[in-house]
This record gives structure tokens, C-alpha cells and sequence, in this order.
């Protein structure tokens, strides 16, 4: 882990989140009566700090075990070893009932709106579950305001998701997860299954509101361009790893680790593409390192 | 005879060098109008892309293309094949089956939904030309396939060979699918959004298989994706499509340095994530795509475009040298610099928003 010495460090006050050295190893079936089954390590020792109102990027491609990550920060999955601290709560040991005040302070954006939403459900009552298990009354008022913020329609709350498109749906979780009020949004490639015209609408959604609410953000997603314009500071996962952190126009620009490198050498952009960069070179960029998946 | 070009007689539909031609492609269904005019001519060797968000019509073009049609849809117009002496439009279902896999053949976006989970890939592979005849029996068809396979570099070809799909990973399985798709040295290679589903670090490889691909067989690519960074990187034309039209089409480095179309520009500025506008926030366009047969008469995206005015209720004309290259907007962007300008339409009784 390449920690850079110019990132400002988390000072005194504790940090919204921070991973410590967390490990999760999943036992796969056994295939053998005489021997336990292989054991999957998924994360190798995450480390990080999340600063009160930073926009934190995490950035990796499929099974670099961003998801097992955000499982564990939210709560919802438990670390073989290591901790995580939600202002400095270590969450990663406390049962269940006393994860309340972690289900009202962070809340989570899912990537695919359809399947996050419950299409038997008016959008006025997915607005307001949260709210609901949180013993907190839901009021029309507030669910009108969550859906202004996020610039639906008011008419919107008697209608069912499937009336909606996926930016809209979109809008729909992202209102659903500010209900509570949060101090912490995690964000899981909440733009990946959108459109480019309908990922900028939501992109400034996201970023108007973690601004007008000064909300910590964690955004995942596999696109350095979009963590660039969302987050201060990123980490790259690779392997179960967080192989370099630093800010995000840092990394993109001057990538240190050989995965980073690889990983901003083979995005393709217009710039590059019109200044005559073919698929070759993107691949070759790409293969200079060093496995080849 | 006058230098205005001549319609080619029936017969030639297909000029020498040309691999496909679409003429007048309309697709509809139950009377909503989802496909419109749409013309599109590929040359050997030619790379073209087809972009626009979803629902503007790219993959139903494709599928056209391909015979693949639901049902219930209908299509007409026509669409002429290097090496199929027929329209492919209205064939019959024996005759295209006689086309796919062999002059045309497809990449699709789900590599595991494209894949046959109950069959190895080899055989899979092999199957292909042994249903086209294009090897002499099986175990010839067995070692192309490995073959193809080792073309399209998956790691130690004769063990993935004798793999499931299920055991490979989703770029070892698009891998897969484009030695499939490439196994009869097609004319034509169609890709629907063959990267969408993989991380970029593969698709970078993929793209690359598929260029090399298709150079390797001088044949025509027919590529459609949403992203346009992709576009541009395989592509060396692109047409833009919105509302089951083309609205813009030309050479990749004019069309999106130069964009004409209000469309094509508010796609471009909608993906650059480097420019924010006064405010620090990222260009978009108004709305999103209406549902098939809710898009206005006239110009399609006028009720998104901040520049439409009265003259757009009326369908612009294709302006241009060609049908490949021009644009169809009555308030094109980037007026001076053009090579063609049309007869400049000053945006009068400007009704906004």
C-alpha cells in the first residue's frame, strides 16, 4: 500500500470511517470428507481513514472485493479479523440490535435500481421505509422534500418503480437512502447501469446533495473518469488489496502501482481515441504489466 | 448520363467494394414506428460504429440486420449482404439461417446468455462451421476450433477447449463468443455492446481481439455501443442515432470534434466529465429518451433540445455530401467551420423550454 505523505491526514477528530486491517475469508463447500473446505480470502488487510464530509472513492474491477468491503462497512457482513469504525464506533463486534444508529448514519445506494426497489411498492412507502424501521413518523412532507431534492416530480410518490427510468429509479434510491438523514452515503456504481446523458443528471444529484447536506461519501465504481469528478481521495482495490491511495487527480494522473497503472492505461477516452490511440495500444498499454486476465 | 447518381438497378443493390447495404430500413410494431429511413452502407474492411443512448433504435437496426426480429415486428426496406444473392429483408427464415454464422455473424452483449451452458466451448466453436460445412467433419472442426480459440488468446486453447461456460470468466467467455462469431470468416461481424458487461481492463484485450479480428478477415464491423470513447477508439465511422433515426453520420474524428446535430453535442458534452458549466456542474441533456412512439413529430429531439424552435415540428432534411456524412438539424451547431453548410436558419420565434 502506497500511502502518499502530501494526503492530508485525518486530524484529531475521529474519522466518519475507518477500515482497520479488516479480513474476510469465506469456506468454500468441501470437496473432501477428510479435509475442511479451501478457504477464499476476499480481503487481504484493508486499511483506510474516511475524513467527516470527504468524498472517498473506491475504485477496483470485479472480484478485487469491493462489494465484500461495502458489506462490511454498512454492517451487513462481519470481517474474519479487523475492524471497522463508524465515528469511532468499532461496529464490526456489536450485535445486531445495537447497529441501530449505524442503519440511521450510513446509507447505501445500490448499482441496479430495478432490482433495489420493490416494484410492489409505491414510491411514497420505499421513501418512507427507512423512516418506518427507524421508529422515525413518516410524513408526506418529508417524503414531497425527499423527491423534490432529488428532482422528481411530487407526483411521483403514488406511482410504482417500473413506471420510471433508470435514472429516475435511480433518483427513487438515492431519495429513499437520504431519508433517515444521513451523515454518510456509500454509493455502490450507482451510474454504471445509466445512460452518459442520464449518469451527468444523477452524478450532479449526488454531488449537490453530499454538498447541500455535507454528507461523507464513499462512491465505488470501476470508472476512474467518474470517481475523478466525484471524490477527493481514492483507493484502488486489486485482489483483496488496496494497492495505492491518494487524490483522485493524483493517481489518475501519476498512478504509482503497476495495477493502477494498467488500470488508467487501458480506459479508453475521446481524447486519447482522437489523438489516434487504437485498441492495440490500449491492450498493449495493458498487457506491458504483468498477468494477463 | 448526367453526373447525379443512379439508383442501382434490383440486381446490383450491392456495389464492388461494399459488404452491406441497407436501404429504407423501417422497423415497426402494432403501428408504433420504432425504426425510421434508416440507410446504412459498409464498406470492406470498414469499421463503423452506431451510437445513441437506449432506446434510439441501434440494437433493433442490428437485430434487422440480422434476420433476428421478434415476431410480432415488422420490417421493411432492404438489406443486401456480400456473397447472398437476396434481399435479406422479408427472407425466409431457412435462408437466413443459411446467411447467420456464415456471411454475418454477431457478438452480443451477455457472453453467458449467448453461450450454450449444457456444451463446451470447443464444441460450441466447432459446431458453428460444422453447420455451415465450412470444415470437411468433425475433427477438423475440432482443431479450427482450438484454433480460434488460441486467436482469440485464451489461456492454454486446448483444455479451454473441453471447458464449460460456466467455468470460464466473463472475458474468457466473450472471448469465446468472438471465435464463435469470426469461426466462418463472416463478411460482416455485428457487436452489440460486446464490452458493456466487462471490466475495463478486459475490454481493453476484447477490443483489441475484435479489431485484429476482423483486420485479419478484411471484413466489415458493424459496432454498437453507448459509449463513445469506445466508439472512437475502434471505430473509424459512426452514425448517431435518436428516436429510431439517424441523426448524424460521418467520419469519427468530424462527427465528434465537429458535432452538428444538437443530439450529437449534448451526447458529447454529457460524457465529458472533465468540463462543468458555470455552476461546477456536469453538462446533461434535458429529460431522458421517451418510450417507443412517444417521440414528437418532426425533429425527434426537439422536446430535449435547448435550441429547438417552430421550423423543428417539421422533419429536417439529411444534409450532407452523402448519406454517410451530414446530419439532419434545422439549428446544427458549429454553423462557420463547416465544409457544408446549409442555407443558415436563424432560430426565429425561439420558443425555449
Amino acid at each position: 500500500m502506497a500511502e502518499r505523505s502530501d494526503v492530508r491526514r485525518p486530524g484529531p477528530a475521529p474519522a466518519a470511517l475507518s477500515a482497520r486491517d479488516v479480513v474476510r475469508e469465506y469456506a468454500r463447500p468441501r470437496t473432501s470428507v477428510l479435509r475442511p473446505g479451501p478457504v477464499v480470502t476476499a480481503l487481504r488487510g484493508v486499511s483506510f481513514d474516511v475524513a467527516p464530509g470527504e468524498r472517498f472513492g473506491i475504485v477496483g474491477e470485479s472480484g478485487c472485493g469491493k462489494s465484500t468491503l461495502l458489506r462490511i462497512l454498512a454492517g451487513l457482513d462481519r470481517p474474519t479479523s479487523g475492524s471497522v469504525l463508524v465515528d469511532g464506533t468499532n461496529i464490526s463486534r456489536l450485535p445486531e440490535r445495537r447497529l441501530r444508529f449505524l442503519r440511521q448514519r450510513l446509507q447505501l445506494v445500490f448499482q441496479d435500481p430495478m432490482s433495489s426497489l420493490d416494484p410492489r411498492m409505491r414510491v411514497r412507502d420505499i421513501v418512507a421505509e427507512p423512516l418506518m424501521a427507524q421508529g422515525i413518523p413518516a410524513r408526506r412532507e418529508r417524503v414531497a422534500q425527499l423527491l423534490e431534492a432529488v428532482g422528481l416530480p411530487a407526483d411521483a410518490a403514488d406511482r410504482y418503480p417500473h413506471q420510471f427510468s433508470g435514472g429516475q429509479r435511480q433518483r427513487i434510491s438515492i431519495a429513499r437512502a437520504l431519508a433517515p438523514s444521513p451523515g454518510i452515503l456509500v454509493a455502490d456504481e450507482p451510474v454504471s447501469a445509466l445512460d452518459v446523458s442520464v449518469r451527468a443528471q444523477v452524478l450532479n444529484v449526488v454531488m449537490d446533495l453530499v454538498e447541500e447536506l455535507s454528507l461523507t461519501l464513499v462512491f465505488v465504481s470501476h470508472d476512474l473518469s467518474v470517481v475523478r469528478r466525484v471524490c477527493d481521495r481514492v483507493a484502488v482495490m486489486h485482489d483483496g488489496q488496496v494497492v495505492e491511495t491518494g487524490t483522485t487527480d493524483d493517481v489518475y494522473d501519476n498512478p504509482r502501482h503497476p495495477y493502477t497503472q494498467r488500470l488508467v492505461a487501458a480506459v479508453p477516452t475521446l481524447a486519447k481515441a482522437l489523438a489516434g490511440v487504437s485498441a492495440a495500444d490500449l491492450a498493449g498499454a495493458m498487457r506491458s504489466g504483468k498477468d494477463e486476465p | 448520363m448526367t453526373g447525379v447518381p443512379q439508383q442501382p438497378s434490383p440486381g446490383e443493390r450491392l456495389a464492388a467494394q461494399d459488404v452491406l447495404a441497407v436501404r429504407d430500413l423501417r422497423v415497426s410494431v402494432r403501428g408504433t414506428t420504432l425504426v425510421d429511413r434508416v440507410d446504412l452502407v459498409i464498406g470492406k474492411g470498414e469499421r463503423v460504429g452506431l451510437i445513441g443512448e437506449s432506446g434510439s433504435g441501434k440494437s433493433l437496426t442490428a437485430l434487422a440486420v440480422m434476420g433476428l426480429l421478434p415476431e410480432d415486428v415488422e420490417m421493411s426496406g432492404s438489406v443486401h449482404l456480400a456473397g447472398v444473392d437476396h434481399d435479406l429483408a422479408g427472407a425466409s427464415e431457412a435462408q437466413l439461417s443459411r446467411v447467420r454464422g456464415r456471411q454475418v455473424a454477431m457478438v452480443f452483449q451477455e457472453p453467458m446468455t449467448a453461450l450454450n451452458p449444457t456444451m463446451r466451448v470447443g464444441d460450441q466453436v466447432a459446431e458453428a462451421m460444422l453447420i455451415h460445412g465450412t470444415r470437411p467433419d468433425r475433427r477438423a472442426a475440432r482443431e479450427a476450433a482450438v484454433e480460434l480459440l488460441e486467436q482469440v488468446r485464451l489461456p492454454s486453447p486446448r483444455s479451454a477447449a473441453r471447458s464449460y461456460p460456466h467455468q470460464l470468466s466473463g472475458g474468457q467467455r466473450q472471448r469465446v463468443v468472438l471465435a464463435l462469431a469470426l469461426a466462418n470468416d463472416p463478411a460482416l461481424l455485428v457487436c452489440d455492446e460486446p464490452t458493456t458487461a466487462l471490466d475495463v481492463t478486459v475490454q481493453a484485450l476484447v477490443l483489441d481481439l475484435i479489431v485484429r479480428g476482423v483486420a485479419a478477415r478484411d471484413a466489415a464491423l458493424l459496432f454498437i455501443t453507448h459509449d463513445l470513447a469506445v466508439v472512437a477508439t475502434v471505430c473509424q465511422r459512426v452514425l448517431v442515432m435518436y428516436g429510431g433515426r439517424v441523426v448524424e453520420a460521418g467520419p469519427v474524428a468530424d462527427v465528434f470534434t465537429r458535432p452538428r446535430h444538437r443530439y450529437t453535442q449534448g451526447l458529447l458534452g454529457a460524457s465529458d466529465l472533465d468540463v462543468v458549466d458555470e455552476h461546477g456542474r456536469l453538462v446533461t441533456i434535458a429529460g431522458s429518451v421517451p418510450p417507443a412512439g412517444r417521440f414528437p413529430a418532426g425533429c425527434v429531439f426537439r422536446t430535449r433540445c435547448p435550441y429547438a424552435t417552430q421550423v423543428c415540428e417539421r422533419t429536417p432534411a439529411w444534409s450532407g455530401p452523402d448519406l454517410s456524412h451530414g446530419f439532419a438539424c434545422h439549428h446544427p451547431a458549429g454553423e462557420a467551420d463547416s465544409p457544408f453548410a446549409p442555407a443558415p436558419q436563424l432560430p426565429e420565434g425561439s420558443s425555449r423550454g
